[in-house]
């Protein structure tokens, strides 16, 4: 615990902040257009609204809320999907906690389970694997959602359980990967991002390497960042530097968790394990190629789509929901037409709405220029 | 032996399981052992105490039944009595309704009864009426109780949740988020390790000191189910008022700090069962918190925020970052963070 408060430390925070500050005066933007930076993940975008960032850093300094935040991202024909396989006699249906509220197009899996159907809340798909060696009877399915952070642990749960022979376990893949997004984001015409703090919890699995391109083709700067509020704070100073000296590489503020070569053993089960799906459907983006993957053919009895013929249904999202514009920076949360109106935490319409990870939940919870809106 | 439905049904069975179980814990030679349908208590010595009754009721559903730092029968007395206590009364009597699973072992309920009993003893409250009723498999989870409380609150103590002013300073008791740690932590399905304990304990006690200390004080609240930030939006939109708090003097165990991390948990949202909320004009509040300091259930109690004027209705936290966060009411339950 020491090290919590190593990193919580508000003399440090000070001394960042004035840092860059001094940084961002330098860069002088002639033309006073902002500087705006992305956080892919949704534990930075929390960690951000959780401690007040925003509103200590300098005017013209602007952080776009990124797609990093996995229960977001999720468009709601595949929650349908879940509720049909939730649905089925003898399924117990175990997903993250996260997920049991964001709404499909009829209800939640929080209402599903209100309705009847068995949907249990479990911390990793080990703990699933646990229920379907308890529950020989049962046909035990895992809602497996994340970037490259949740992928490992899901990939060993279905290793073991192919070594153990367990037949009453699979796993409903909807796993996404981080790259060919921000890709699909920095590709998008109407997006003008200066700078990336890079996902620390994808990167201890991946490593720093698979960033590259950022630099290499793209030419912006991209940190990798820790969670705590001093390591965004100081990855942001980073991303500044870079931009002040007019250097785009990919530098790694996450080392003392992240190494540069990522985790290879976690790399291996993920390869072996997953391959990727030609494209995959993105709630608020639409559909992106190569962002997510499935089970490789060796392992499809495991596989929850084939085991119970998962339809695969496409809603579209409501027309007057923002969160894809929102998502790519274009517009901030608040100036969604229906942030705080339509859109509440207690009746989302957006999936951004539903996560504490989510931008617009963060607002309406957390910041008072959101609740200046309502 | 397990309970079966005909210690529910009114003849032999249920009377000998009642009287093994129930009497035998709460006998005391008082009002209980007359065994009337109703518990009768005399008015005269209730009006020395006081000129208002209050009147509290509760229910208790927790699973485990046993915990670290107490069980549901601690619970039931604990809560009940402290639901007495912030609104100033001295609680005096308490009945005691068990809802019993069919298969629930009887030795099971017969430790939670003795528990009720005992914590009862010690904080000078009496049971002195109950009910029984068994159901069949599955219509609860193995023991769920009820506990109505009566208390007398003292000429002159007027606490409210619409007194809050601008200027008054916010206390708390002590550490947060103990209980509701020790909950999660203890239902096997999280496999997490650690020494939470919860902070079950009847406050009126504290509440007694804290009131002699600062007799000023505003508004006394327990913050149970949603934790401080939930009582401290409630006050805020009862009183008309927004209330500042300070991130950095909020009292934490550096357990439940952890634990919240690890699951993505908010400590401000975790329920408490032994602490007391309480705002103070701002004159009184060094009085009031050396009171709590001084008392064995409030050592960790601290000054954690003030309450202001503008934006009511509103609760803010300042951050180490220097930075300010709303902290809002929780939408339904607190659910964990993927990543």
């Amino acid at each position: 615990m020491k090290y919590l408060d190593d990193f919580r430390d508000p003399e440090k925070a000070r001394r960042l902040v004035g840092a860059i500050e001094a940084t961002f005066a330098s860069i002088g933007r002639a033309t006073g257009a902002p500087v705006k930076i992305m956080e892919v993940c949704g534990g930075h975008t929390h960690a951000i609204f959780r401690y007040g960032i925003e509103e200590i850093l300098p005017a013209g300094l602007e952080l776009v809320h990124g797609p990093g935040c996995p229960v977001c991202v999720l468009p709601r024909g595949r929650i349908d999907d879940c509720l049909a396989i939730a649905a089925r006699p003898g399924v117990i249906f175990t997903t993250f906690g996260d997920a049991m509220r964001v709404p499909g197009s009829s209800k939640s899996l929080l209402g599903a389970k209100a309705d009847g159907a068995d949907v249990r809340m479990v911390y990793s798909p080990m703990d699933a694997l646990a229920l379907a060696r308890e529950s020989p009877e049962r046909d035990v399915v895992f809602f497996a959602i994340g970037f490259e952070t949740t992928m490992p642990s899901t990939a060993l749960a279905i290793l073991a359980a192919d070594a153990e022979g367990i037949e009453n376990f699979s796993v409903f893949c909807n796993h996404v990967t981080i790259v060919p997004t921000i890709k699909a984001m920095l590709d998008s015409p109407d997006l003008r991002l200066d700078g990336f703090l890079g996902p620390g919890h994808v990167a201890m699995v991946v490593g720093a390497r698979p960033f590259q391109f950022v630099s290499t083709d793209y030419h912006r700067p991209l940190v990798i960042a820790g969670f705590e509020p001093l390591d965004v704070l100081q990855s942001l100073k980073m991303v500044l530097e870079q931009i002040k000296e007019e250097r785009h590489v990919v530098e790694n503020q996450y080392a003392r968790a992240a190494p540069d070569a990522g985790n290879a053993e976690a790399i291996r089960a993920i390869a072996a394990v997953f391959e990727l799906r030609p494209y995959f459907e993105w709630r608020g983006l639409g559909s992106i190629d190569h962002s997510g993957v499935r089970l490789r053919r060796a392992f499809a009895r495991f596989d929850a789509e084939e085991r119970f013929a998962v339809k695969h249904a496409t809603i579209a999202d409501p027309l007057s929901c923002q969160c894809g514009e929102v998502l790519k920076g274009v517009i901030k949360p608040r100036q969604c037409k229906v942030f705080g109106t339509a859109c509440t935490p207690e009746v989302p319409l957006g999936a951004l709405m539903v996560s504490s990870e989510g931008a617009c939940a963060a607002y309406y919870r957390y910041s008072a220029r959101g609740r200046a809106s309502r | 032996m397990k309970v079966t439905l005909a210690h529910g049904g009114g003849g032999k069975a249920m009377k000998d399981f009642v009287d093994d179980v129930f009497v035998r814990a709460f006998a005391e030679g008082g009002p209980l052992d007359a065994l009337e349908d109703q518990a009768r208590i005399a008015l005269e010595p209730l009006l020395a105490r006081g000129d208002r009754l209050a009147f509290t009721t509760d229910s208790f559903v927790v699973d485990p039944l046993f915990f670290p730092g107490g069980d549901i029968g601690k619970l039931a007395v604990c809560g009940t009595i402290n639901d007495l206590a912030v609104g100033g009364a001295v609680p005096l009597y308490l009945s005691c309704a068990a809802i019993i699973e069919e298969g629930t072992p009887i030795d099971l309920v017969r430790r939670v009864a003795r528990s009720i009993a005992e914590t009862a003893r010690e904080a000078g409250v009496r049971v002195v009426t109950g009910d029984t009723k068994v159901v069949g498999r599955g219509a609860c989870d193995k023991l769920f109780l009820t506990t109505t409380g009566v208390g007398v609150i003292p000429r002159g103590v007027e606490l409210s949740i619409r007194a809050a002013r601008p200027g008054d300073a916010v206390l708390v008791s002590g550490v947060l988020g103990d209980h509701g740690a020790a909950i999660l932590a203890a239902r096997g399905d999280l496999r997490l390790e650690g020494r939470l304990e919860s902070d079950c304990a009847a406050l009126h006690d504290l509440v007694a000191t804290l009131l002699v200390a600062a007799p000023g004080t505003r508004t006394l609240r327990d913050p149970t189910r949603g934790g401080v930030a939930t009582v401290l939006n409630e006050i805020a939109e009862a009183a008309d008022v927004s209330i500042l708090i300070d991130d950095t003097a909020i009292p934490l165990r550096r357990e439940v700090v952890g634990f919240c991390e690890v699951l993505g948990l908010e400590p401000l949202y975790l329920a408490n069962e032994g602490k007391l909320v309480a705002v103070v004009p701002a004159a009184e509040s060094a009085a009031a918190l050396a009171a709590m300091r001084a008392h064995p259930l409030g050592r960790d109690a601290a000054i954690i925020g003030e309450v202001r004027a503008e934006h009511p209705g509103r609760v803010t936290m300042r951050t180490f970052t220097g930075g300010t966060r709303i902290v809002d009411m929780l939408v339904g339950e607190q659910l964990p963070r993927i990543c």
